[in-house]
C-alpha cells in the first residue's frame, strides 16, 4: 500500500472515531433533557457512565493525532484536518462533562415538583444537539457554510438562555422558596449554553481547516 | 578600493523576469522573486523543475554550460551580476556548497586556504587566521585542529561537507548557495549541517535547494516551490506547509502528485 493511502486510511478512520465520540454526546444531552423532563434520576446517573467512554474516545482520538503527526508528518491541509481533529476533541469532550454535569443535577432535584415550565430549557437542550451535531458535520464534510449556520445558531441559544435567566429571576422576586431551585435551573441553563458556545469552536476549528485562518467569533 | 568593491555586493537577490534556455528547451519560464538577506530560503519541487539550474544563476555557474541563454534581471544587492562584472569576485561573494562533498585531494588547510591564496593572501599568520576562524565557523575547530594537515579526503562524508562549508565561508561569502548538501549524509550529520545554517543565517544570506520537505520547514524561512521551469508558490516557509494558496504546491508537499 502506498504511503499516500495508509495516510489516507489513517485519516479516514480518526474521522470515524471523532463521528463516534460526537453521537455519544448528542446521545447524552438528549439524555439529561429527557431525565430533566420526567424526572429520573436513573437516567441522570447513567450519563457519568457514558462519560467515562467519552473520556476514553478523548485519549484514543489525542493517540492517532499524535502517531499521525509523528509518522507521516502532515503539511498544508492534511496538516491542518489532524491539528483541526486534535483540538476540537477538547470541546467535543467538554460536550459530554456538560451533559454529566446536568445529569448530576437532576439527580439533586429528582423529588421536587418544578416551579416553571421546563419548554425554554428543553428547546436549548434540543438546540445544543443540533450544534453539537452540524459542528462536527461541518468539520467531516468540509462545510464551511454549515459551521457558519453553527455559529449563527448560537445566537438563538443565547436569547433562549436569557428568556430561562429572566424568567427565574421573576420567580426568585415573587417567593424566596423558588431560590434553591431556581438556582439549579439556571446551572441546566447555563451548561447548556456553554455546549453551545463549544460547539461554536468546533464551528471555528472547521473553518480554519478549510481556510487556514483561525478567528475567534 | 578593493574594500569598496567588497561592499558593492548586497546580501539580497533580486530577480526579475528570468529565462533561461538549455539549447532550445526552456528550463526557466519567466521568474521574479526577492530573496531577503541573512535569512534561509529553501527551493523545492521535484527533479527537473527548474530549482538547481535557478541556483546557480545566483553565481553565474550556467556560464559554463554550452548552449545556456539567459536572460532577465538578476541582482545582489544593487550589483547586476549578468552586467560587466567580476565572475570571480562574485563567486568570492556568492559561494556554493553542492549535492556531493568535493573536497580538494590536499590536506583540510590547503583546501581552507586554497581560495583566500588564490586572493593573493599568502601570509602565514593571515592564512593560519583564516583556516582557524572558517573551521570555527563551521563548527569543526575543535574535532579537526590536529588533523590540520592530513588528507581532506579521509574525513567522514558529513566531515567533508562541512569542510566544504567551511572552504566556501574562508571566502566570507555574503551568500552562500547550497545544492541539496545534506542528501547524502546520516542523520547525525544532517542535524550538524542544519544547526549550522542556523547560526550562518546571523551572518550569510542561505538560499538551499532541498528535496527534504521537513528539512525546508525545519530551516528555511521563506520557500520557493517549482515546477516545470516555472516559481509556483513563493513565501513565508510556514504559510506555504500549513494553507498553501495554489493547489499544484498542495499537491507536492503533501505527495499527492502524479
Amino acid at each position: 500500500m502506498s504511503i499516500r493511502k495508509i495516510f489516507e486510511e489513517e485519516l479516514g478512520a480518526l474521522k470515524t472515531e471523532l463521528v463516534e465520540m460526537c453521537h455519544l454526546t448528542e446521545q447524552m444531552i438528549e439524555n439529561a433533557i429527557t431525565a430533566l423532563v420526567n424526572r429520573d434520576r436513573e437516567l441522570g446517573k447513567s450519563i457519568g457512565q457514558m462519560d467515562k467512554r467519552v473520556d476514553e474516545y478523548e485519549m484514543d482520538i489525542e493517540k492517532r493525532c499524535m502517531r499521525i503527526l509523528l509518522k507521516q508528518q502532515p503539511v498544508a491541509k492534511d496538516f491542518r484536518e489532524v491539528s483541526t481533529a486534535l483540538k476540537m476533541i477538547t470541546d467535543i469532550e467538554r460536550f459530554g462533562d456538560q451533559a454529566s454535569d446536568i445529569g448530576d443535577l437532576v439527580c439533586t432535584m429528582s423529588g421536587e415538583k418544578y416551579i416553571k415550565k421546563l419548554t425554554h430549557i428543553t428547546a436549548m437542550g434540543n438546540l445544543a444537539v443540533k450544534m453539537v451535531r452540524e459542528s462536527v458535520n461541518s468539520f467531516i464534510n468540509n462545510n464551511k457554510s454549515l459551521a457558519d449556520e453553527v455559529i449563527q445558531l448560537d445566537d438563538e441559544m443565547d436569547e433562549l438562555f436569557l428568556t430561562v435567566k429572566n424568567e427565574l429571576i421573576e420567580l426568585i422576586k415573587k417567593d424566596g422558596k423558588n431560590g434553591d431551585q431556581a438556582i439549579e435551573l439556571m446551572m441546566v441553563a447555563k451548561y447548556l449554553e456553554r455546549i453551545g458556545d463549544h460547539a461554536v469552536n468546533v464551528a471555528e476549528w472547521t473553518k480554519y481547516n478549510e481556510t487556514g485562518v483561525h478567528v475567534k467569533v | 578600493m578593493k574594500k569598496k568593491v567588497e561592499n558593492a555586493y548586497g546580501q539580497n537577490v533580486s530577480v526579475k523576469n528570468a529565462n533561461l534556455w538549455y539549447g532550445d528547451f526552456q528550463a526557466l519560464k519567466n521568474i521574479s522573486v526577492e530573496i531577503p538577506e541573512k535569512q534561509v530560503t529553501a527551493f523545492i519541487g521535484p527533479s527537473g523543475c527548474g530549482k538547481s539550474t535557478f541556483l546557480k544563476c545566483f553565481n553565474r555557474m550556467n556560464d559554463l554550460v554550452s548552449g545556456c541563454k539567459i536572460e532577465g534581471d538578476f541582482r545582489i544587492g544593487e550589483i547586476d551580476i549578468y552586467g560587466k562584472i567580476d565572475v570571480n569576485e562574485l563567486r568570492k561573494n556568492v559561494g556554493m556548497v553542492f549535492q556531493k562533498p568535493n573536497p580538494f585531494p590536499m590536506s583540510v588547510y590547503d583546501n581552507i586556504a586554497y581560495g583566500p591564496r588564490t586572493f593573493g593572501i599568502t601570509k602565514r599568520s593571515k592564512l593560519d587566521e583564516i583556516v582557524e576562524t572558517s573551521l570555527r565557523q563551521a563548527a569543526m575547530w575543535d574535532e579537526l585542529k590536529d588533523r590540520l594537515h592530513k588528507s581532506a579526503l579521509g574525513l567522514s562524508g558529513g566531515q567533508q561537507q562541512r569542510l566544504c562549508i567551511a572552504r566556501s565561508l574562508a571566502a566570507k561569502p555574503k551568500i552562500l548557495l547550497m545544492d541539496e548538501p545534506t542528501s547524502a549524509l546520516d542523520p547525525i550529520s544532517t542535524g550538524k549541517i542544519e544547526e549550522l545554517m542556523e547560526e550562518l543565517k546571523k551572518e550569510i544570506t542561505i538560499v538551499i535547494v532541498t528535496h527534504n520537505m521537513q528539512q525546508a520547514t525545519r530551516i528555511a524561512d521563506k520557500t520557493a516551490f517549482f515546477l516545470l521551469g516555472e516559481l509556483i508558490e513563493y513565501g513565508d516557509t510556514d504559510d506555504i506547509f500549513t494553507s498553501p494558496k495554489d493547489e499544484r504546491t498542495e499537491r507536492y508537499i503533501t505527495g499527492r502528485f502524479g
